[in-house]
């Protein structure tokens, strides 16, 4: 049995009279460990689909099945590292993290416990040094990186990046990528990322699920990424197989799945 | 608003006030004492930039006043009038002398007090129910048109149903303060909430923050500056509303003493109580607004 199952997912919002289908009929299987990434062209919902698998919005029909167990409500088992950072303002980079690690480890761990939770889920995005800055006073990348510190302090069964890199630049991108792959590769997190970036999708995947255009967006297919970790960029620029899969994606988004508003 | 306005009388005031902060800068040139010179200036220099102009103001005034009020059929009294009747309310505001004949700090501290009462109260209920109208829907439709209508009512107009409801001006003036100043705060309040990043609801949602921990932590925080705008709104209400309760109802506060000073005539008191009134509204104003820019330190800039 796979460790999350989307099983026929359909998503219609509904507004007074009329109503808009987003997702049709997706169905995936994740397995645990697992770095999967969804790309599409803007509007198809795969935002829609990892809230759906969040439990942020709910579900028309079909279901989401973690470990088995059906999920409809929103959990710290399913961290998400929101777009925008989605960090609170008013608290400082310790604080942020502090939130949730209190609010999930409040009765298993003692203060100290929790202390040091927060300051290695800092470490391991090397946030540890700005613990006492607010938001406000870091950079962009460095408010992403917090996010993900926060999401990791759940310690999820499954990690939600919803574009986690698309506002920053290519270089603080490229770093970032870096380090969730370190991550990743330590964890052994599974993890699902919204993305519309196919160089990051084929570095950091090892299936990447192309979703086709809305309205009732479908999966078109899902694509295996046979590259060997440790991943290393420079090194595959010339690699024969990530060429392969990045022609593929970019195939499937600008050949058969051309976004036609986007002209 | 306020801000915007406050800013444009400081540039206005750098202005006027250079030319005479400059001759302040020429006289030390000692080199041995640059360091300690170079860090008093600036400190003078923003004295006299902010402190100079107001008083040359005041000034004007009292002398266009002096003017006006000096002639033999002037109804009102000029400054130095003032000065001569009313020296022992300017000099010494906390004299005792019996339970009438007592100094304006007094008094005002009577004022202060009840406003404290109604206007503490206002705020805690002004923030729950504004909190309630901002979350639910339900809430808005119900209770939002019938808040709208009461918001418009004149404070002095809810004193007599006061009166008869506790049957003691005490209880009264603080309903009238409270009644007055709450308004501003649930309306703010609410708009607040309405206005919290739908990305913080995520986050609290992820967390599965219970409703007390949601309201406390993210609610409270994030509409901060909205509730600070309305408490300050609220402050500055309660205030005008005291005097004029105080007038109807008696007692020991400014606003009686007023009333009291013109049934005896004495204008030369009013006029003093008149200024003390607007100098402590002043403060309270300014009171509110340094505690909401500590609380909000950092919540409007993301």
């Amino acid at each position: 049995m796979s460790y999350l199952k989307i099983d026929h997912v359909d998503k219609t919002f509904q507004r007074g009279a009329t109503s808009t289908p987003v997702l049709k009929d997706i169905s995936l299987e994740i397995e645990k460990g697992e770095y999967v990434s969804v790309i599409g062209h803007s509007g198809c919902g795969k935002s829609t689909l990892l809230n759906i698998i969040a439990g942020l919005t709910p579900i028309t029909s079909g279901a989401v099945l973690l470990e088995g167990r059906e999920v409809r409500d929103p959990g710290p088992e399913r961290a998400v590292v929101f777009q925008n950072h989605s960090l609170l303002p008013w608290l400082t980079v310790y604080d942020n993290v502090a939130l949730a690690v209190n609010k999930v480890f409040g009765g298993r761990k003692s203060k100290a416990e929790r202390h040091d939770w927060i300051m290695h889920n800092l470490d391991l995005v090397q946030m540890g040094h700005a613990k006492d800055k607010r938001p406000a006073e870091i950079s962009g990348g460095m408010k992403q990186r917090v996010g993900i510190a926060r999401g990791l302090a759940m310690e999820p069964k499954i990690l939600l990046l919803d574009e986690p890199f698309g506002a920053l630049d290519a270089l603080t991108r490229a770093h970032l990528q870096d380090s969730i792959m370190q991550i990743h590769a330590t964890l052994g997190n599974t993890m699902i990322m919204i993305t519309h970036d196919v160089d990051e999708a084929v570095l950091l995947s090892d299936r990447i699920v192309m979703m086709t255009n809305g309205p009732s967006a479908r999966i078109g297919e899902v694509l295996d990424v046979r590259l060997a970790r440790p991943r290393k960029r420079l090194d595959l620029v010339s690699d024969r197989t990530y060429i392969a899969a990045r022609e593929a994606v970019l195939k499937f988004l600008y050949e058969r799945h051309r976004f036609v508003e986007a002209a | 608003m306020g801000r915007a306005v406050l800013k444009e009388v400081e540039t206005g005031a750098t202005v006027v006030a250079l030319p005479g902060a400059k001759p302040g800068v020429v006289p030390l040139p000692a080199p041995a004492r640059k360091p300690l010179s170079s860090r008093l200036l600036p400190w003078l220099r923003a004295i006299l930039v902010n402190v100079l102009p107001p008083l040359v103001t005041v000034a004007l005034i009292a002398l266009f006043w002096q003017i006006a009020a000096s002639g033999p059929q002037s109804s009102l009294p000029p400054p130095t009038k003032i000065w001569e009747e009313a020296k022992d309310l300017i000099v010494e505001p906390f004299y005792w002398a019996g339970s009438q004949d007592i100094g304006l700090g007094w008094r005002i501290l009577v004022s202060l007090q009840r406003v404290a009462i109604g206007f503490s109260l206002a705020a805690i209920v002004g923030v729950l129910l504004g909190a309630l109208v901002g979350q639910s829907v339900w809430a808005m439709r119900g209770l939002d048109p019938v808040f709208q209508v009461l918001r418009t009512v004149p404070p002095l107009a809810w004193l007599p149903l006061s009166l008869a409801a506790f049957r003691d001006s005490q209880p009264s003036a603080i309903f009238v303060i409270f009644i007055t100043a709450i308004w501003p705060v649930i309306i703010n309040t609410a708009v607040g909430i309405r206005n919290i990043p739908q990305d913080y609801r995520n986050v609290a949602q992820v967390l599965r923050l219970n409703q007390v921990e949601f309201f406390f932590k993210i609610m409270v925080p994030s509409a901060a500056p909205y509730i600070f705008t309305g408490l300050r709104i609220g402050v500055g209400l309660s205030w005008l509303a005291i005097v004029a309760a105080e007038m109807l109802t008696g007692g020991v506060g400014i606003g009686f003493f007023i009333w009291d000073a013109w049934n005896s005539s004495r204008l030369s008191d009013i006029i003093v109580a008149l200024v003390y009134i607007g100098v402590v509204g002043f403060l309270l104003d300014r009171l509110v607004a340094f505690v909401g820019a500590i609380v909000t330190r950092g919540t409007l800039v993301n």
